[in-house]
């Protein structure tokens, strides 16, 4: 059964380290294009369609790491093979 | 596994339409299947409800369709240029019933069929097969170019990286779909079993933010494939 609790650890530390560059970018992205605004108020309508996409794609960095860990909690791959080896 | 109740379920399973219950039993896996024609559904109701008299001068609920589709007329001529016009019917279904499927969540008793890995599959896989059809009725044969880029003696190296390229689009578009639906249910279910009172409707506000922007995404990436295909090779 040390198996799932390894499982578990790797989901939620997979999802941490998954979320902290993620989260830097995104602060990045956001803090130029607010300076972009703040400096051209007049382009903030495509700077702020051009920002979402740009959080949408480094977003999806994360979503990818979210997928993984839910792979990993909820359809594992190996659960069948590990709990008849667990059995035996 | 994350809906406690579903309306849809719980209709087929008390009104049983002649299924044997191993058929119903299994039923719960099917659940994105019923909500997608759900949303089909309320998406032909509204298309027929705006067409049914159609006036000069729209008002009401004709007015408002209007709007919405003027705005995604909008986009695609900012975005594809006036080729782009062509493909209006594929990208303002695509953005209707991806908003549609995301914001059918708020309704107790529903799930949205994009919080499904195949539904999001499906949505993707058809924009992925357009975006080559698309390059081959625009190019013919020399939409390979598009995938051979620059100099000819860069093709072992461009080929693979380009099949790669265009392979991982779909993949990406579904994830993201998935990913960030999914979640949001995952997250809304954890805060209504730590505190069901309140709690959770900040997140649902977020799910609604969360809609849009993933329908305007899903949709403007597929623009942007659309007129990578559409524009000559470089």
């Amino acid at each position: 059964m040390d198996y799932f609790v390894w499982c578990v650890i790797t989901a939620g530390f997979g999802m941490a380290l998954g979320v902290v560059p993620t989260s830097l970018s995104q602060g990045m992205a956001i803090k130029s294009a607010l300076e972009g605004v703040a400096r051209n108020p007049g382009a903030s309508g495509k700077v702020l369609t051009t920002m979402l996409i740009g959080l949408a794609m480094i977003e999806s960095l994360a979503i990818y790491v979210f997928v993984v860990a839910m792979i990993i909690l909820f359809a594992n791959p190996f659960t069948e093979f590990v709990v008849g080896a667990v059995a035996h | 596994m994350t809906h406690p109740f579903l309306f849809l379920q719980w209709l087929v399973e008390k009104l049983k339409f002649g299924y044997t219950p191993e058929q119903l039993a299994d039923y719960g896996y099917f659940n994105h299947v019923t909500y997608a024609w759900a949303t089909m559904a309320i998406l032909i109701l509204a298309g027929f409800l705006a067409s049914r008299r159609l006036q000069k001068h729209p008002e009401g609920f004709q007015n408002f369709m209007e709007v919405v589709l003027e705005q995604i007329e909008r986009l695609i001529g900012e975005t594809m240029g006036p080729k782009g016009r062509t493909y209006f019917p594929m990208i303002a279904t695509l953005a209707l019933f991806i908003l549609v499927s995301n914001l059918i969540a708020l309704i107790p008793g529903f799930m949205p069929p994009t919080a499904n890995l195949n539904t999001n599959a499906a949505l993707a896989l058809s924009v992925f097969v357009m975006t080559h059809a698309i390059g081959l009725k625009e190019h013919g044969l020399s939409y390979l170019k598009h995938f051979t880029g620059p100099i000819w003696w860069l093709v072992p190296l461009m080929l693979p990286i380009e099949i790669i390229g265009h392979l991982a689009r779909p993949v990406s578009l579904t994830l993201r779909l998935f990913g960030n639906m999914y979640g949001h249910e995952i997250v809304l279910m954890i805060f209504l079993f730590l505190a069901p009172a309140l709690v959770p409707i900040p997140m649902m506000l977020m799910g609604i933010l969360v809609a849009f922007i993933q329908a305007f995404v899903f949709t403007l990436l597929s623009m942007i494939y659309f007129a990578g295909a559409l524009e000559e090779a470089h």
